[in-house]
């Protein structure tokens, strides 16, 4: 099957010595919902403008569909975007900006109506059809910004932090909404965030991106549990990080000797670093013998205890000297331990993994 | 002693920035006022009152060296607007767009001389130029000419301000929405620029119907402009008829700026809506 986006080998030069993309190459497949993630600088922004023909690239290839339009203008691609700003027409009404897109396509009249009007409910903007932009709310521009692109009904949609600007609560009503309309068009989204809970509780996949280049690409889950480096580990939500000596296969050395599992394939002898998340830790008094086999046992001191509500914190001090981040559920059956209590901790043998880089 | 809890409990403090705001007001309206009332005034002396009269206002309409400086200054405004609006509008959005290649210092400097430089020194220029290189006979041309030569700038400056203050994007988004360049334009930029345009219109109406010094020098026998014209009338006499004729233009110049403070309320409430 043919992707929906096929991106091959593209880089993008400002100037001679800015890259924003460097040789990124990546299939988004029809229906999916694509996030490409990253902190601001990071070239995700200039990828999706890419695709939009806001820019083009300095080399590689952009096919939409097995058609390739890498130098080929913004107007005439069956892609529409959703910019950060919403760039909604000031000097228009909602329906006019809604319609902006049908008109320059010269559909007709009856059939713009049509659509304009269904768009503009599928939104839930119905009955503000004669406002101007600067009478709606940050939320409703969000709406209307969303109906215009759709009612084009492109093969692909393309969202620039689209929900940047609103506060945290409309934010995650319209996570939702979104994932809602997405299922409903069933058309491919291509939505660029820099907040890695939003592009892990709304994507299919995800794109990872540091400064031009694309580190990983992959499931949530993927992305989450098994991060290819330390900078995608830690960029996607909250690690520990523990260095070590890869011994035989699944096996790491720590600083001060203890061998653990973990997953790994580096070869013997290499450094690596241990990713561990806060919440894979759990607690138990020295010496209990009932820890399952499978887990991994050190000795820790607790030495800071921090209280969020729905859960704890607990830093800790390993044998080697490192200090270790846990975060336990805060379940009525939770044991609390003091500052200073000796204990031993336990991870899974799969809820490490080690980092060549 | 405590300055912060001091202004309110001195009212002599507001009082006294009171007095001053209306002399501010009397200093800057009182000549005018003055103007205004003796071009009524039924007497040739200004500051006796001679009761009311249209007496000067009849001799200035059936003054035909007057009404031929003002029918001049009409013509030589419209046409000259009509040119620095458009060149100036189109500088303006060059300015905004091809900074990057033209050298934005460089194109900044050139834009803002001619509103830097004394009008002595570009009216001398124009002469020079009319007269010696092109060359050409003196006449309401030439004098159109210069005041295109000097407003087109203040057109361009207004302009780019206005496109400094629109976002990027709008202009992208009517691209991705299927519009070309040229639709992009017509349907998104210039209706959004159009207070800008519009107010650097008004703006160069304003100096070409008042200008005097470039006038001076470009223009040809018998073209004069009402200004130099009321000026040259100074010279010789002072009547009542030159109240009566800067009664006039100061009515034009106020509808003109009624009509730029409309268009910029407008703008302010949504901008034009040249679709409904």
């Amino acid at each position: 099957m043919t992707a929906a986006v096929g991106i091959r080998e593209v880089t993008k030069r400002f100037g001679t010595d800015v890259t924003a993309v460097d040789n990124v190459s990546l299939d988004i497949v029809d229906g999916e919902f694509f996030s490409l993630l990253g902190p601001s600088g990071c070239g995700k922004t200039t990828m999706l403008r890419m695709i939009a023909g806001l820019e083009f690239p300095t080399e590689g290839s952009i096919q939409i569909f097995g058609e390739e339009l890498a130098l080929r203008p913004p107007n005439k691609r069956p892609v529409n975007t959703v910019f950060q700003s919403y760039a909604l027409f000031p000097h228009m009404t909602v329906e006019k900006n809604v319609a902006f897109g049908l008109e320059m396509r010269k559909v007709g009249k009856a059939e713009t109506t049509e659509r304009v009007a269904r768009a503009i409910e599928a939104v839930h903007m119905k009955g503000m059809e004669k406002r101007k932009p600067n009478q709606l709310s940050g939320g409703q521009q969000q709406r209307v910004a969303l109906a215009r692109a759709l009612v084009n009904r492109p093969k692909v949609l393309l969202l620039d932090e689209p929900l940047g600007a609103l506060d945290l609560k409309l934010r995650q009503a319209m996570q939702i909404e979104l994932k809602d309309i997405q299922a409903e068009v069933g058309i491919t989204f291509i939505y660029v965030t820099h907040d890695q809970e939003e592009a892990l509780t709304m994507s299919n996949r995800i794109g990872v991106m540091q400064d031009g280049e694309l580190l990983q690409v992959g499931t949530p889950e993927e992305i989450y549990e098994r991060p290819v480096n330390r900078f995608v580990a830690e960029f996607i939500g909250e690690t520990n990080f523990v260095d070590g000596t890869a011994t035989e296969e699944d096996r790491v050395r720590l600083t001060d000797g203890t061998v653990v599992h973990a997953i790994s394939d580096a070869p013997t002898g290499t450094d690596v670093t241990l990713t561990l998340r806060p919440e894979k830790i759990q607690i138990h008094t020295r010496g209990a013998t009932d820890i399952n086999p499978e887990r991994n046992q050190i000795s820790a001191t607790i030495t800071r205890q921090l209280y969020y509500g729905e859960s704890l914190y607990y830093e800790l001090k390993i044998s080697g000297g490192e200090l270790l981040d846990a975060r336990l559920e805060n379940i009525p059956s939770l044991r609390r331990w003091d500052v200073g209590s000796e204990v031993t901790i336990s991870f899974h043998r799969e809820a490490a993994e080690a980092l060549t880089s | 002693m405590s300055v912060q809890q001091g202004t309110a409990h001195r009212p002599w403090v507001d009082r006294l920035l009171s007095v001053s705001g209306w002399l501010v007001f009397a200093f800057l309206y009182l000549p005018i006022a003055i103007l205004v009332i003796y071009s009524f005034s039924n007497n040739r002396i200004v500051g006796i009152w001679g009761g009311f009269t249209w007496r000067w206002y009849d001799r200035m309409i059936h003054n035909p060296e007057m009404m031929g400086a003002l029918w001049n200054s009409a013509k030589v405004a419209l046409i000259s607007t009509i040119f620095a609006t458009v060149l100036g509008t189109m500088a303006g959005i060059a300015l905004d767009r091809y900074r990057k290649w033209l050298g934005k210092q460089a194109f900044d400097v050139i834009m803002y001389l001619p509103v830097i430089i004394p009008e002595v020194t570009m009216g001398a220029m124009l002469l020079i130029w009319f007269t010696q290189v092109l060359p050409i006979s003196l006449s309401i041309w030439t004098i159109v000419l210069g005041h295109i030569a000097f407003s087109t700038s203040f057109v361009a400056i207004i302009v780019r301000a206005r496109l400094a203050n629109l976002d990027d994007s709008l202009e992208e988004a009517a691209m991705d929405l299927y519009a070309n360049r040229w639709t992009t334009f017509r349907r998104v930029t210039l209706p959004l620029i159009m207070p800008g345009v519009m107010g650097g219109a008004l703006l160069a109406l304003t100096l070409s119907l008042d200008d005097v010094i470039i006038t001076e020098f470009v223009q040809g026998p018998g073209a004069s402009l009402l200004p130099v014209y009321v000026f040259g009338l100074i010279k010789k006499q002072v009547t009542p008829e030159i109240n009566a004729v800067s009664t006039l233009m100061l009515a034009v110049s106020m509808v003109l700026v009624f009509i730029s403070l409309g268009f910029q309320a407008r703008s302010k409430s949504g901008g034009s809506n040249k679709e409904a």
